[in-house]
């Protein structure tokens, strides 16, 4: 296990200040793959790192392995718009995206690596009646849920928002469900601070390792292979996201995922004029503003597979001409750069984190457009899942779902923008 | 931006005048059918990163169904035919071999 890392803190920057910065450490190792461990989680993103870090933390697994093809959070988890709420319909997703956002409030302490997460608020607009009334009714279910949000008017959505237009001709801001300790988190940090708590607890982060096949013996998982060679497991946990249906059919079974692109984009950079998210789900469309002044925008995603990392141009023209009627402000702002993400959507929009028809592998995707505010919590549930084999925060969301027609419909009740 | 040419109306159509159908040459189960049978056909999606086969309708135009071969790592197009198949045809299959050589058509459950 080597030597444990040095803490990050005021003194040390003092410290290595002192030095003129020579003695910062790397944040986490870069090891050799070993021939085996006792689970390999693959992917490195958010969800894979967060996985990894519970195990040891709650569960005292250590010899962990995490294969990543590309770099760390290089996926999903660094293409984002970083939004954290947990104002669900369901009391299966209230509970898991409820859980992860209250493990987002001490997240930097937990880890000693600063996530900046910024309970600013998230507001959810109703710009129709239908949505007023929807809204309403998740209202009240977040109320028995234990979840804080409330429904407001018109007149405190302007006070929040002075930028908002809530009188446009064709979508009027009729109210908002307001979570106020919602909020947003630096996406990078949360992928690089959980990468160097596990690669401290002495797991192997393993960067460009691509694999390639699952073995297994009579039924069970037994490894995997990968472009640095074969790598044996007791159990593995599949964690990729957008690419869950290759890594599926590599282990031998289907899932009832599709894989689409979802798309963000950035303004150049103006000065603060906008401290709270705001969603507008009618018209496909959210904003927020960064810490360096840019408006943080995401959109609808495609509506047919595509496994390109870029969306269709027609999408950002549409979610743009949306936004301006309810932020005329930004009309004459400056794009500043598009991209793109590969997002795993299931039919009823809810995740799965599952075990599946190969025993000792198990496998958490179908995060859709909604992955980066459950980090924590889903890394917590699927911990607990491949440790113990059971998760109370996991049950619901067993792949078999569909098959018995359990299914968590959140694509009702949260729409486009999930 | 995507295009595609209508077999139907044989309109060289962009994505915006299209409306994407989902995954092509499902197995459709009714009553009578065993549970996995109903699931696969109801969830399970192929969702392949390479040659996808899928429908699209030429919704802003004229109105048709049709088929669509199509990469989903590089967005090349195959080629469209119409939706009155329950398999790709001859000269579709050819070219994506040519295109994609050992590729084979996959045995649907």
């Amino acid at each position: 296990m080597g030597h444990r890392m040095k803490r990050y803190s005021a003194f040390a920057v003092a410290r290595e200040a002192a030095r003129f910065h020579t003695g910062w450490e790397r944040a986490w190792k870069s090891p050799e793959p070993r021939k085996t461990y006792d689970v390999i989680i693959v992917g490195a993103g958010g969800h894979g790192l967060a996985t990894a870090y519970y195990l040891g933390r709650n569960f005292g697994i250590t010899n962990v392995a995490i294969l990543e093809k590309g770099w760390l959070g290089g996926g999903n988890t660094g293409r984002n718009t970083t939004i954290i709420r947990s104002n669900y319909l369901q009391d299966p997703s209230a509970a898991i995206y409820e859980k992860a956002r209250s493990l987002y409030e001490d997240l930097s302490q937990d880890l000693n690596y600063n996530v900046m997460f910024s309970p600013r608020g998230v507001m959810m607009l109703a710009q129709t009646e239908h949505e007023v009334r929807g809204y309403l009714r998740t209202a009240h279910a977040n109320a028995l849920q234990g979840v804080e949000t409330r429904f407001i008017q018109p007149d405190e959505v302007k006070k929040l928002v002075p930028i908002i237009n809530i009188d446009g001709p064709r979508y009027p801001v009729l109210g908002a469900l307001w979570q106020p300790r919602g909020g947003t988190a630096r996406h990078d940090a949360v992928a690089w601070g959980y990468a160097r708590a596990c690669s401290d607890m002495g797991m192997d982060v393993i960067q460009k390792c691509e694999v390639t096949g699952v073995r297994q013996e009579g039924g069970k998982v037994t490894g995997v292979e990968t472009s640095r060679g074969a790598i044996g497991c007791n159990k593995l946990g599949i964690v990729v996201a957008g690419h869950s249906g290759v890594l599926a059919e590599m282990a031998g079974f289907r899932l009832p995922i599709e894989s689409v692109a979802l798309q963000a984009l950035v303004s150049e950079p103006v000065k603060p004029c906008m401290d709270v998210v705001v969603m507008a789900n009618t018209v496909h469309g959210y904003m927020s503003q960064s810490d360096k002044g840019e408006m943080v925008i995401g959109g609808g995603a495609d509506g047919f597979n595509n496994y390109t990392q870029r969306g269709s141009f027609h999408h950002i023209e549409e979610t743009v001409r949306a936004l301006i009627e309810t932020f005329p402000m930004i009309s004459r702002l400056k794009m500043l750069r598009q991209w793109g993400g590969i997002v795993d959507m299931t039919g009823d929009r809810s995740p799965i984190l599952s075990k599946t028809p190969l025993e000792n592998c198990f496998i958490n995707c179908g995060w859709g457009t909604g992955g980066f505010k459950s980090i924590p919590g889903s890394g917590w549930g699927f911990a607990e899942l491949m440790a113990r084999g059971h998760s109370s925060l996991c049950e619901d969301f067993s792949m078999f779902r569909f098959r018995e027609g359990k299914f968590i419909d959140e694509s009702v009740a949260a729409g486009v923008a999930h | 931006m995507l295009i595609l040419e209508c077999p139907c109306c044989g309109v060289l159509a962009d994505e915006t005048e299209l409306a994407p159908g989902g995954e092509a040459h499902l197995k459709r189960f009714g009553p009578g059918a065993s549970d996995d049978e109903f699931e696969g056909y109801l969830f399970m999606r192929e969702n392949p990163r390479g040659v996808h086969f899928e429908r699209w309708r030429h919704v802003n135009g004229c109105g048709k169904w049709f088929h669509a071969a199509r990469d989903t790592s590089t967005l090349e197009v195959f080629g469209t035919y119409p939706a009155q198949t329950t398999e790709p045809p001859r000269d579709i299959r050819d070219r994506i071999s040519a295109r994609r050589p050992g590729w084979t058509w996959r045995e649907f459950a």
